[in-house]
Formats: C-alpha cells, structure tokens, sequence
C-alpha cells in the first residue's frame, strides 16, 4: 500500500510540476492546487497509513498520529486561501495587463 | 568604564552640532567641541596607568558564540592614536568654524566629523577584531560623507565613490583575513591574538591570511598601487582633509600594522610584502609629490610617500624599526596636518590652490607663511624639527636589514633619493608659494590674513614640531615608549632620542639628501618639462573604465538570470532543489526501511489509482480548462476518500468542503479568462519540462517511500493522553487546534482574514470585460436564475445551516468543529449567490463579511486573552459539563468560543472571496451569479 501511495504522490507532484511550467495562468493555478493536494498528502503521511484507528478517545484501541492531521487540516484552508489569491491576482493582472500570460505580456514573436 | 564613555562621547554629541545649529555658528562649534573635549580630558585621566605600562581592558560579553564582544582596551598604542584623534580633532573644529562659509550647513558637517571620530576611535580602542572591523567599516562610511560634503561638485562626489570602493574593498579583505586569525587562534580578542604569534605563524593559513590583511591595511593607507584614491579625496574641504589624511583615517592601516605587528611580522612573507610596497610607496609619493601643481595634491602625495616610509619601518621587521615608526607617525601628524591647515587657508584667502599662480604671499600673510615654511621644513627633515629625529631614525633602520642579500645597499640608498625628492617638493611648497615674484590673476585680491583664531590650531601643531624636534626627551619620550611597547608586546629595544649622534651613516645621509634636495629643486624647470612630456596616466579614467566594465559585466549576468520569464525562474529553482535533494540524499543505499509494508487491499488501491489517473488527466486535458477542472475535482474528492480511508475523518471533511468551494472559486475565474486550445511551447520546452517533472515527481515519490517504510518517533502519546484531562475533548485534532496548538490556529485564521481583504483590495474597482458566448462559440443562457436551482437553494439553506451547528458543537468530541463547520455554512450561502445573484443575496446579508471574518480572528484572540484574567498563559482553556434542558448533558469549553471564532473567520473570509469575484463583471450588464 505504501508503494502506491508513494507512487500516487510521485504521479500528482509530476503533473503539478509541469502544470505548473505552463505559460498560461490557469493551468499554473492547477498545478499549484494538484502540487498542494500532494504535500498534504505528504504531511498527513508523516503519521504513516493507519486503517480504522481514529484519533477520537473511546472510539478505538488504537490511534492514528493526530498531529500531522492538525497540521494538515489548516493547510488544506490556508491552501484554498492561497488558491484564491493566486487566481485573483491573475484576473487583477488580466484587468491592467490584458493578457494571462505569467509573465503579465505576451510573448514577442 | 571611562574607557565605553570615550568611545561613545563621539556618538552621543554627534546629534549637538545639528541642534545647535538653529542658534548661530559659534554655538554648533561649541556643541561639537563638548564631547570630544570631555573625552580628551577622560583620556588624559588615564595617562599615567598607560604610561606604567598598563593595558586597559573593558570586557563585556555580546555575541560570544560568533567570538564577537563588546571588548575594548587602552594601551599605549591605542592611547596615543586616541590622543591624534582626538587633539587634533578637537582643533580641526576650532578651524573649521572659521573655514565652512556662512551658508554650509555646519551642523552636518560636524556631524559627520564626530560620527568619524567615534569610528576612529573605535577602531584604537577595540579589543576584539571584529568590533575593530565594525568601526572600521564605519570610517570608510563616515569619511565617504565627509569627503563628499560638497556634494553638488563631480569631483567631490568621485573622490568619494572612490575613496569608498577602495577602501570598503580593502575592508572586505580585511574581514576575510580577521576571520582567517580567528580560525587559526580560536579567539577574535587581541590579547589572545598577540599572544599566539608563533601558532599564527607556522599555521599554513598564515600567508593567506596576511596577504589579505595586507590589502586592508594598504588600501586604507593608500599605499601603492592602491594610493590613486588619496589625491582625489582632496576635492574634500580642507579640514577633513587635514584630519582624515594626514593623522587619522589613512593612519588607521598603519595603525593596524603596528597593533597585529607581535601576531603577524617575524617572516619572510612579513618582509618582503610590506617593506617593498612600503619601498615603492615611499618612492613614487615622493616624486610625483614635487610634480603637482595643486597645493592640496602636493600634500596628498607627500603624504602618500610618508605613510609608505612608516610602512617600510614596520616591514624592516626590527624592534628599533618599529620605534621610528611610531615616532614619525607622531611627527607626520603633527606637520601633515598644520601643513593641510595652511594649505586650507591660502585657499580661503586667495581663492585658489593652484601654485602656478600663487606666488609671493610673504608679503600679504607672513604670519601664515611663518608657520608654514616651518611646518615644510619639518616635511624636510631639517634638524632642530621632528621630522629629523625620525627621519634619521629611519636612515639609519635601512642600513640595518640583510634580507634582499646582494641588494642591501639598495634601500638605503633608495632612502636616500625618496629624501631628496621630500626636500624637493617642500622646497617647491615654500618657494613657490610665498616667493617667487608676484601672484597671479588671483580671483581674490589681494589676499590677507585670516581671523586671529583660524592660525591657533595651525601655531600649536608648529608649535609641538619645535618643541618635540629640540626636546625629545622631555616631551613625546613617555608617550613614545609607551605606544612603542604595546606595539612590540612589552619587548622595548634600548634607543636615544637626543638630536645629536655624532657623524655617523644617517646623518651623512640626512646631508646627501638636504643638499641632493636643493640641487633637485634648482633644476626643476628642465624636471617639469620632462614630466609634463611623459605619457599622462589618469587614475580616475583607468578606475572609471574598470568600474564601468564591472557595472556591465554584473548587468549581463543579471540579465541573463533575471529574463522575466517566470518559466525559466521556476525551472532554475526546481532543477537546483532537485540537485540539493539528490545530493543529500545520495548516502540513503537502501530505499525500503525495516517497517512491514500493509497489504494493499482493492478497494483503496482502485480509489489511489484513480486518484493517480485524475491529476495524469489534469495534464492530458490542461488546454481545455472545462475538463481539466472537471478532473482536478476528482483528484479533491479521491484525495479527501484517501483521508478518510486512512483514519482522518476531520481531514476528509475538511477537504470535500473546501473542494466545493475551490472549484466554484475556479469555475468563477474561468469565466473571465480567455479560454486557449493551443499548444504554446516548443516541443523541446514541453520535452524539458517534461523531464524536470517527471524527475521531481520521481523524487518525492522515492522520498515518500523511504520515509513510509521507516519507524519514526512520535508525540501523539502526549495529545493523547491529555486530550481529555487537559483540554476536555475526546477528537484529539479538534483539541490540537484549538487548544494545544491554539496560538497556531488563531494565526492560521488571521492569515485566512488577511488574504481576503487583500483579494477585496485586488478586486476593488476591477471591471474585466463580459464575455458573450462560451468556449464553444455558443451564447450564454439567459436564464441566470433557473427555476429549479432557485427552489432548491432556498430548502437546503436551512438544513445546509442545521448541519454545520450540528458539525460544529460535536467538534470538540467527535469529527468536526469550526474550520468545517464554517466551510458548510459558506458553502449554504454561496448556493444561494449562484441561485438568485449578487444582488439578491447581498441585499439579505445582514453584516458584511469583513467583519463577520474580523470578528471571527477578534473572538478567537479575545478568549486567548480571557485567560489572562484568571491569571493563566494566553490560550489556557477551560471547560465544564453543564445540563441544558431539551438538549441534555453538554460540555461547554472555552475552546468553544474559539472555536467559534474560527468559525466566523472561515464563514467572512470564503464568502468575501467568492462574492466579490462575483462583483466583477456586475458593472458590465446582467449578473454573473
């Protein structure tokens, strides 16, 4: 399972990488949400893969690591937050530069 | 403690002279003269401990770890470069008031004099090298701004920049070897340093670590070939030039050779470097010196030959050697500076420093021409003046060396030349200035003497030429031995100081180099012809072509790094940090650790695979937006079934709530972007960036494997086992967030707040255009409320609301709590944006968001703070089980309420995102939601 998930993330780093090397702002901002997908799956990871132990007391004898999962949790909202400003500042520019180019002008030809 | 007090006097009145200046001239003179006079009457006080041979030290501990204290120590040596700094400092003030004209800004300038001098005086009185650095740097700084006082002239600014480029060169180098000594002797304090000679010496960084301070120490006393700065400083006004160079800043590297002289001299390396740049230094200076025509550069160069002869002394590498150093450092300052006074009053009186045009002013100053031709002849080296004793000294320490062998008599007799060409050039100084016929064409006429008191600084320099030059014994001997001892380490050599020695080698010399003198200056005319025939070698156009090629060579490399291309940036950070983790990981051989893989089960392995398969689609479809969005919407949703499969329900409703919200965020945005169907890049592009991902992806992938198959030690145990006890909660993560790690939620939701009011801040009065149709050519509908969403909006509203209560008060006992709650609340309303329209919702929203999110972040802070009340740390929580009729047993925490605040933060800050995307396009026509 943990070579799946290993190579799972691998998969989701790639693609957002090269999303992410796109000339385009739209699908930078998809890389970037993919890349952020992955390293939250990497975070969460760090409490290694545990079926069926949630961190509730009383609910099991065993408990998944809750830190990694607290850490986690905020990182997910502060990630859409950063989403959400990545792509407002991309329509900001669209308005004063005209173009979705990542460098705020098209390119010469 | 008077030692700190000295030092920092400087400091402290440096802000008098600009107060003062508003109540006239004098009073800012006055105010400027009032710490350094204190401070010399302190220093004075501590004359005999230093003259018995005491060093001063004031130790204060600062960045011990870095071997950097606030150390400071008073010996000798340091005593008498204080005395310089300060004696003539003080009479540089009384000249100055009468030298600035009526409209310079004086306080400034004074200003930067005493910012100058507390440098200085730092850089004598450090005990700890990198402190003597510190002040050091700050010489270089301080002497910049006063060189370039007159700022409105070129040449003052250039003598500035480049005073400034040389010397903070220097200084870097000066650092690196600093740092060198202090490797090799595991200490920066002087004391530990002087001490170590031997292990400096034999150490195989010595040579390095010389020759770097060597290039601090030569830039700094302008010696060749890095003199060229000194003569274009003297654009500088007259009294910085009579402080800075002649008994101060350029005195600061010899300073240095004679307080490191016990550490680093005693070598071949020692030897050769400095005697023979100290050699040619002498040399040069003293010819191109009688060659000037300008009566500051003349100064300028002579000055430039006198330090190179101090640093012969030090680089002859002989106890009696480095006494006539110090001697004529003393002797130097004295003559140099009263010499740049009188300069400076010419210059004011006849309006010019050319002397081919000054000429006969014995007949309109003879005061002043008094007081100068003494001063010059103590330049000379005549007997019954200072600058004999020491000069003789110095003739007789060049006969005694044998390291250059056969060669030997070369440097006495080289010596001896340089000796003629002083008498020469002070020669042409009193000659050509105060004889020589008539002046001419003089912008002001005729010239005359100046105030009474701008000469007393100028008579009591002359003054001490005479007195020291007939009475060694009696009055610079103690101060003398003193500073050469602490030069030397305590090792004084036995030396007289009488005046007569008999007929012996130096005086022949000193003989052979006054009458080789007269007979120069006699001969000048065909001299100057034959100078003023040579090739002319501009210092400054050389400097300047090397700066400009310097200027152009950091411009090309910074435009080929910085192309404004964000691809390529992204591709030089990606490849590099991919490089680093590979380099880092090289040692790892095996990649699977001891831990027992689990077995995959098919379930979860179909549900990773067709995670791994949505975000490879992502890329397949990225040029048609629609459908790649389509596709990252199920890598959100895989991802929070992954959570949840994987026992972090808190995680999984997190992320299928915010996946909602981010995907509408996006949808919104896509509305306003040009769709595009192309592909843009080369193919070779694509191929690159192919090859970086794929190696990335690889990475983390094998990263992630390697850290999955190894144990690893946790501190769950404690969350664990406190969560009930301590925070009252049996969800652990809910407890960590709003209790045990309280203090990082409460700054995640301030970041939550902030990013939307700068997203409010981006989208205020932005008005992008309305596209008509869709990515298929095909209008738009019309029917931007449909009937079907609308009723449907309306009935979930409630529940939608009932469902986030319910998440959130079950959130400190069981999966749940504010962050989610807050996202299904947002959720509710956003359907209700989509459904009716901006202005429809807006009108039935009954507070704005911004401070619906405010107040979120305030409540959460203001609970934190409540805890301050009963006497706890910020964030201590409480709680208690209370019975509510209808509702039952409830625990009630304080975390609720900052759970609360959580919850308002993340409702105001998603809502005042989403709606006000939704403003954008309002101004144009019909609505978007």
């Amino acid at each position: 399972m943990e070579a799946l998930y290993a190579i799972t993330l691998g998969v989701l780093v790639a693609s957002g990488v090269y999303l992410l090397l796109r000339a385009r702002i739209f699908p930078v901002v998809l890389g970037l949400t993919l890349i952020s997908y992955a390293v939250n799956l990497f975070l969460f990871a760090m409490g290694r893969l545990v079926t069926g132990a949630p961190a509730v007391i009383g609910k099991s004898t065993e408990f998944a690591d809750p830190l990694p999962q607290a850490l986690v949790l905020t990182a997910i909202v502060i990630g859409f937050a950063m989403t959400a400003f990545v792509l407002v500042l991309a329509l900001r520019g669209m308005g004063e530069l005209r173009s979705d180019h990542v460098d705020g002008q098209e390119p010469r030809q | 403690m008077i030692l700190a007090l000295i030092l920092l006097l400087p400091f402290l009145g440096a802000f008098l002279p600009t107060l003062a200046e508003g109540r006239g001239r004098l009073a800012c003179a006055l105010a400027t003269a009032l710490a350094p006079a204190i401070a010399f009457g302190l220093l004075l006080s501590e004359a005999g401990r230093v003259f018995s041979g005491e060093a001063l030290i004031l130790y204060q501990p600062w960045l011990t770890e870095l071997g950097l204290n606030l150390s400071l120590r008073l010996d000798g040596l340091g005593f008498l470069f204080a005395l310089m700094i300060l004696g003539i400092g003080l009479l540089v003030i009384l000249y100055a008031h009468y030298y600035l004209g009526r409209h310079e800004a004086a306080g400034r300038f004074f200003t930067y004099l005493l910012l100058f001098m507390g440098a200085m005086l730092g850089v004598v009185l450090s005990e700890n090298l990198l402190l003597m650095l510190v002040f050091w740097e700050m010489t270089s700084l301080s002497s910049f701004l006063l060189i370039g006082f007159w700022s409105h002239r070129r040449d003052a600014r250039m003598g500035a920049g480049m005073s400034l480029t040389i010397t903070a060169g220097g200084g870097f180098a000066l650092l690196a070897g600093i740092l060198l000594i202090g490797h090799i002797v595991g200490s920066f304090e002087l004391s530990d340093v002087l001490a170590a000679g031997d292990l400096i010496r034999e150490h195989a960084l010595y040579p390095l670590a010389l020759i770097l301070v060597l290039l601090g120490v030569f830039t700094k006393s302008a010696q060749f070939p890095f003199h060229f700065w000194l003569p274009r400083a003297m654009a500088a006004p007259t009294p910085v030039s009579a402080y800075l160079h002649s008994a101060t800043m350029v005195k600061a590297g010899i300073f240095l050779l004679a307080r490191l002289y016990p550490a680093l001299s005693g070598s071949d390396w020692w030897f050769y470097l400095v005697s023979l740049t100290g050699l040619s230094t002498l040399l040069v200076g003293a010819v191109l010196a009688l060659f000037q025509t300008d009566l500051k550069g003349l100064l300028a160069y002579s000055t430039i030959s006198h330090l190179g002869l101090i640093t012969l002394l030090f680089g002859l590498d002989a106890p009696l050697a480095n006494v006539a150093a110090i001697f004529h450092i003393i002797n130097h300052a004295t003559f140099k500076a009263s010499l740049f006074m009188a300069a400076g009053i010419i210059d004011h009186e006849t309006g010019t420093r050319d002397m081919r045009r000054i000429n006969g002013l014995w007949k309109y100053m003879p005061h002043t021409a008094v007081l100068a031709m003494v001063a010059s002849l103590a330049m000379a080296g005549v007997p019954l003046l200072n600058g004999f004793l020491s000069k003789e000294m110095f003739f007789g320490e060049t006969l005694h060396q044998s390291l250059f062998g056969g060669f030997n008599w070369l440097v006495p007799t080289l010596a001896t030349v340089a000796g003629m060409f002083s008498v020469a050039y002070s020669l042409r100084f009193i000659h050509d200035v105060f004889f020589n016929g008539e002046p001419i064409d003089l912008p002001k006429y005729p010239p005359h003497e100046p105030p009474r008191y701008m000469k007393i600084p100028v008579e009591i320099l002359v003054l001490l030429c005479l007195v020291v030059g007939m009475l060694p014994a009696w009055t610079v001997a103690p101060l003398l031995a003193s500073a050469a001892s602490a030069s030397l380490n305590g090792l004084l050599p036995e030396y007289s100081l009488s005046i007569w020695h008999g007929f012996n080698m130096p005086l022949a010399m000193s003989t052979l180099a006054l009458l080789g003198g007269l007979a120069l200056y006699a001969a000048r005319k065909p001299l100057y012809a034959w100078f003023d025939g040579l090739p002319s070698f501009n210092a400054l156009m050389i400097f300047d072509r090397a700066m400009t090629s310097l200027v152009n060579v950091a411009r090309r490399v910074t435009r080929a790094l910085e192309s404004g291309s964000l691809q390529s940036y992204l591709t030089w950070v990606l490849a590099l940090a991919l490089l680093l983790v590979v380099v880092a990981l090289s040692p790892l051989r095996v990649l699977s650790g001891e831990l027992q893989m689990t077995p995959p089960d098919p379930v979860t392995a179909l549900g990773l695979l067709v995670l791994l398969a949505a975000g490879a689609l992502t890329v397949v479809f990225h040029l048609r937006y629609l459908t790649a969005l389509a596709m990252i919407s199920v890598v959100g949703l895989m991802v929070s079934l992954t959570f949840a499969r994987f026992s972090a329900p808190d995680l999984a409703l997190t992320q299928l709530s915010v996946e909602v919200v981010s995907i509408i965020l996006m949808l919104l945005a896509l509305f306003f972007l040009p769709l595009r169907t192309q592909v843009e890049t080369s193919s070779l592009r694509g191929l690159r960036d192919m090859v970086v991902a794929v190696a990335v992806g690889t990475l983390v992938a094998v990263l992630a494997f390697a850290v999955l198959t190894r144990p690893y030690e946790t501190i769950a145990g404690f969350f664990l086992a406190n969560s009930v006890p301590g925070g009252g909660g049996t969800n652990v993560v809910n407890v960590i967030l709003v209790d045990f790690r309280g203090f990082d939620t409460l700054g995640e939701i301030s970041v939550l707040a902030i990013a939307a009011v700068g997203i409010y801040g981006l989208l205020h009065g932005l008005h992008l255009p309305h596209p008509r149709r869709d990515y298929r050519g095909q209008p738009w509908s019309t029917d931007s409320h449909p009937m079907i969403l609308d009723v449907l909006a309306r009935t979930i509203m409630p529940l939608a609301l009932l469902v986030s209560v319910f998440i959130f008060l079950r959130g400190h006992n069981l999966p749940g709590g504010g962050f989610i709650a807050g996202l299904v609340t947002a959720v509710a309303l956003v359907l209700q944006y989509i459904s009716h329209g901006v202005t429809w919702a807006e009108s039935r929203q009954p507070f704005s968001y911004h401070a619906v999110a405010g107040g979120g972040v305030l409540i959460a802070a203001l609970t934190g703070l409540g805890s301050w009340a009963f006497g706890h740390p910020f964030l201590t929580s409480a709680f208690g089980h209370f019975h509510i009729p209808y509702i039952g047993e409830l625990e009630l925490a304080t975390a609720m309420l900052f759970d609360l605040g959580v919850y308002l933060a993340v409702v105001g800050a998603t809502l005042l995102i989403l709606s006000n995307i939704g403003h954008v396009s309002q101004a144009e026509c019909e609505e978007v939601l």
